[in-house]
């Protein structure tokens, strides 16, 4: 039985700042929705449906808020439904959205993503209660952290790596007006002279702590046909989950990235992602994931991720720019970080990206990973629709 | 052309006030094997995964990823999860099924209340600047609906007490029910709700299996057909609605096809017995059709599993040839703010 094809027609985001004191969490998430309603040159008239995601709602301390956010959103008298897979979940939240067009149950979705972390503190919200989690294993970072270090045990990569990737990132989100972090004086020396978080991991090689939101309008050919600007079309889309901790998970390269990645190529008749595929939004909290994840997801071969960033293939005028946007390292909205990575990826194939667009944008990636490197959602979006 | 899909197994646990000497994960563990043993599936046959849980309850972030550790995700699955009712959740897999990208889905959904205060945790989901901050707790804000239809002529309190008197009282034929038996009206509670017209609060779980077309038939010898389903919202803000009514109930028995004709049997998650009035008045159920014969949300009302017993509830009914055709409905959020509707049939015998 054939899908509908899919289109991305609509995309809006808001600046992301560490606090966004001015808006209500509706009046955030309202402005990300009026922009990409904007851009499709749509009124909330032409949306069937609301597929809203978000991480943890201790974040904001607000009990599943799509209930308080349906005026805000348009959704009375709607179909709206709540994603929640950890940070996959603005990725998972656009597939979901995705599939609702794809099933034919809706002509056009609204999607949406958000975290205003200034109501909370998310280092504690992450930060588990015994017996749930080790005593002193606070926030994020001392959960990957020792990851990393296996990782670069396992490659040989030399303790610069990592260094490299924030300081390219930090310099992409330059370029992106809607990046939290615009550090204009930027230095690789200032990275490497930051202070040391979780070692290996330093303060300039982690992500902010940010406000904002992100929105999508996805819509069936039809919609397509009337949209006033190109869209992306999804070539492929795929989540897949292991469960957090047992004897013989690989942390440094989950299975379950290998498999979604395979789902997302195999659809889109990928067979050689490094050639196939022009540019990664990649959801790359912690510097080191950037060669982890090449590995991962297939671009380089176990062990040989570091040398394509060191070689300078992932920066923005690389043979494989990753994270073109600044991505995760510069803005860190954690319920909206994925759907962001989805968003740029299509933006890129739009030729919407502005200052930080790339050339021959024809395939984009869009990745994201969630809890403890064990949920992971990916789709492939393209300037050309999928051949049927 | 659309795909037939169907819910071919179910599987809930007892719901209990308190479950202090199980997880969560263990309180799923049983009912996850119990429903993929109604059909022989093995998790690794299962082409899709989603589930219906949330972190207020659990007092944690990312609770449902323990959940995830119970189902044995390994190969690793393709899986979602919902911060929903169950019910939701099903809805999800069942658009994931019209695909064609699977043709099996396990949903599942789990809530403990048992841990906290369930009326202080759900003032959690109100609107946090203005209506969080006074804690108005959910059996006030349902007081508020059912004087609201008292005030309408379209109930009174002894037709409320015979609501809850029925509920309990065909409850005694389920086993897994937390209330069953006579129970008084009871002495009131937020007026004009007396303890007959309000909730229990327990810990429960379930879980369903949905299949597609011929893989359907090979797992249920009476598939309970999916022939429309559908969900929607309401406004957050009491004040811009009329609580006597629900629209979005209506709207989305219509998009689901259940007005096309008649169902012989209705699954009602209505917490409050005023509810159950405000829901039949929507979907238009008379005396005809049998409603709520499980006893419904009035003897067993485990948070985020709720909705998705009814749907199973009324699947097994007509699994086992009790029903012909059956409306399920789950809802969500203050005063039946949020609200979705199946309508499921059994092929003719």
């Amino acid at each position: 039985m054939s899908k509908e094809p899919v289109a991305v027609v609509g995309i809006g985001q808001t600046k992301h700042v560490a606090a966004r004191r001015d808006v209500s969490i509706a009046g955030l998430v309202r402005e990300a929705a009026l922009r990409a309603l904007e851009d499709a040159e749509l009124t909330w008239a032409d949306i069937d449906a609301v597929v809203i995601g978000k991480a943890p709602d201790f974040f904001e301390g607000v009990m599943m808020p799509e209930l308080y956010l349906a005026d805000a959103l348009g959704a009375v008298g709607k179909p709206m439904l709540r994603v929640h897979t950890a940070g996959s979940v603005g990725g998972s939240t656009a597939l979901v959205a995705a599939n609702l067009v794809a099933a034919r149950v809706h002509g056009t979705v609204l999607t949406l993503a958000f975290e205003k972390q200034s109501e909370s503190n998310a280092m504690w919200g992450l930060s588990l209660p015994i017996p749930f989690q080790q005593p002193l294993l606070a926030g994020a970072g001392g959960f990957f952290a020792p990851h990393v270090r296996a990782y670069m045990r396992r490659s040989g990569a030399p303790d610069t790596v990592g260094s490299l990737v924030a300081y390219k990132d930090r310099r992409n989100a330059l370029k992106n007006p809607y990046a939290h972090l615009h550090e204009h004086d930027i230095t690789l020396e200032k990275v490497q002279a930051s202070p040391m978080l979780w070692d290996p991991i330093r303060y300039s090689e982690t992500c902010p702590s940010s406000d904002g939101a992100c929105a999508m309008i996805l819509t069936d050919r039809a919609g397509a046909a009337r949209a006033p600007r190109p869209p992306a079309w999804m070539l492929g889309g795929a989540m897949r989950s292991e469960p957090t901790l047992f004897a013989g998970k690989d942390a440094v390269s989950p299975r379950a990235g290998q498999d979604c990645a395979a789902d997302v190529y195999r659809q889109a008749g990928v067979t050689d992602p490094r050639r196939d595929i022009d540019a990664v939004e990649m959801y790359v909290p912690f510097s080191w994931y950037e060669p982890m994840w090449l590995e991962n997801l297939g671009f380089a071969d176990e062990g040989e991720g570091w040398k394509l960033t060191e070689a300078g293939v992932t920066e923005l005028d690389g043979d494989l720019p990753v994270n073109m946007s600044g991505g995760v390292l510069s803005t860190n909205p954690i319920g909206a970080s994925g759907m962001i990575r989805f968003a740029e990826a299509a933006l890129q194939v739009r030729g919407q990206a502005g200052e930080h667009q790339v050339e021959r944008a024809g395939k984009v990636l869009g990745h994201a990973y969630g809890g403890g490197s064990q949920f992971f959602s990916m789709w492939l979006v393209g300037a050309r629709p999928p051949e049927s | 052309m659309t795909r037939d899909i169907a819910v071919v197994a179910f599987a809930q646990t007892d719901v209990l006030r308190t479950t202090d000497e199980l997880s969560e994960v263990e309180m799923l563990m049983p009912v996850l094997h119990s429903v993929l043993d109604r059909t022989g599936l093995k998790t690794a046959d299962i082409g899709f995964t989603c589930s219906g849980s949330s972190d207020y309850l659990a007092g944690r972030a990312f609770s449902f990823t323990l959940a995830l550790d119970g189902v044995g995700a390994w190969p690793p699955i393709s899986e979602s999860h919902v911060e929903m009712d169950g019910a939701w959740a099903l809805y999800e897999a069942w658009t994931k099924l019209l695909t064609g990208d699977a043709d099996t889905a396990l949903v599942y959904s789990y809530g403990k209340s048992s841990p906290g205060s369930l009326r202080d945790v759900l003032t959690r989901q109100l609107d946090p600047y203005y209506v969080a901050p006074l804690w108005p707790d959910s059996v006030a804000l349902a007081a508020l609906q059912a004087q609201a239809l008292i005030d309408a002529g379209d109930t009174d309190e002894s037709a409320l007490a015979a609501i809850g008197v029925r509920s309990r009282r065909v409850a005694t034929l389920n086993s897994r029910a937390q209330l069953r038996g006579s129970l008084p009206q009871g002495d009131y509670v937020v007026r004009p709700l007396r303890t007959g017209d309000c909730p229990p609060v327990g810990d429960g779980a379930a879980a369903v299996i949905l299949a597609a077309g011929a893989r359907a038939r090979e797992l249920c010898s009476r598939p309970a057909w999916i022939r429309g389903i559908d969900h929607r919202i309401e406004a957050h803000a009491l004040g811009v609605r009329d609580l006597t009514d629900s629209p979005s109930t209506r709207l989305a028995a219509e998009r689901a096809g259940a007005f096309e004709r008649p169902v012989d049997t209705a699954e009602l998650h209505a917490p409050f017995s005023s509810q159950e009035v405000v829901l039949r008045k929507a979907l238009r159920l008379d005396d005809s059709v049998r409603v709520n014969l499980s006893g419904g949300a009035l003897a067993a009302n485990p948070m985020m599993a709720a909705g998705l017993v009814r749907v199973g509830e009324a699947a097994a009914r007509i699994h086992r040839g009790e029903s012909d055709r059956a409306l399920a409905h789950a809802t969500s959020g203050p005063c039946l703010q949020q609200n979705l509707v199946a309508v499921l049939e059994g092929e003719p015998r």
